[in-house]
């Protein structure tokens, strides 16, 4: 399963997706309260936006997915092999 | 590590953040209300004015209060606690409050009034200064918001005087 892991890209997309509609939101939802006099309708486009928000931003949508990383063929990895790590002379001269 | 979990607490973080930033706003926005209240109270009667067993001045007085208080009323405005003070100088306090009437305004519709009472709270001296006593009856208000701090002011209404005699 991939509980919900998006590609590198994806990741940015949806951060700033998220900023910019969570800050469009309030704009509008300050605005709108303010020109109709009611708190209350503020409270609500902005716990819209919210929602909306989340629908848009938190599941992982297939748009988040359109970069894929290009991993290596596990052919072509075996012929590069791992270097070894170096042994160190000091540690098999204390055993003598 | 960007899983679904880590997204929606981001957006719950950002989100209560910018809800705080607008109400900051709201409550901002009260600085651009000039109100101009006004109040009128008169003294229709001096039912009694007596002396307590305790030595104390006591007086009953009837009321016709009315004010407009609509323009204290802005969007971010849950209601008004309003109260009408007697207040007077002695020789022991340089200030004496006395609170003859309190009411919550709880909606604009309801801010412009007329009332006809004798004094909800007792009118009581301390000590028997009351005979012949100018005093001023004011009114004051807490305008409570629905963020942000609270806005208290008042209306001083001078030329009021008790009777010099018992009655």
């Amino acid at each position: 399963m991939r509980s919900g892991v998006m590609d590198w890209q994806g990741q940015k997309l949806s951060e700033m997706l998220m900023q910019i509609m969570l800050v469009v939101h309030a704009l509008v939802a300050f605005v709108a309260g303010y020109t109709f006099s009611s708190f209350q309708m503020m409270l609500q486009i902005f716990a819209g936006g919210v929602l909306l928000t989340t629908l848009v931003t938190v599941p992982d949508w297939p748009w988040y997915n359109r970069h894929p990383l290009k991993w290596l063929d596990p052919a072509e990895a075996e012929k590069h092999p791992k270097p070894e790590p170096p042994v160190s002379k000091k540690k098999t001269s204390k055993h003598h | 590590m960007h899983s679904f979990a880590y997204r929606a607490n981001a957006l719950v973080t950002f989100s209560l953040t910018i809800l705080g930033m607008i109400c900051a706003m709201a409550s901002f926005s009260d600085n651009f209300n000039v109100p101009s209240p006004t109040a009128q109270v008169e003294v229709l009667n001096v039912n009694w004015f007596k002396k307590l067993a305790n030595g104390n001045d006591e007086v009953s007085l009837t009321l016709n209060i009315s004010a407009d208080l609509q323009s204290l009323f802005t969007w971010n405005t849950k209601q008004v606690f309003v109260f009408l003070a007697a207040e007077y100088q002695t020789l022991q306090n340089s200030l004496n409050q006395v609170s003859l009437w309190d009411g919550i305004i709880p909606a604009k519709e309801n801010a412009k009034f007329w009332i006809k009472i004798p004094n909800e709270y007792r009118f009581v001296d301390q000590g028997s200064n009351l005979r012949g006593k100018e005093f001023n009856l004011t009114l004051h208000w807490h305008v409570m918001p629905k963020t942000g701090k609270m806005i208290a002011d008042k209306i001083v209404m001078s030329g009021y005087r008790l009777p010099e005699e018992y009655r």
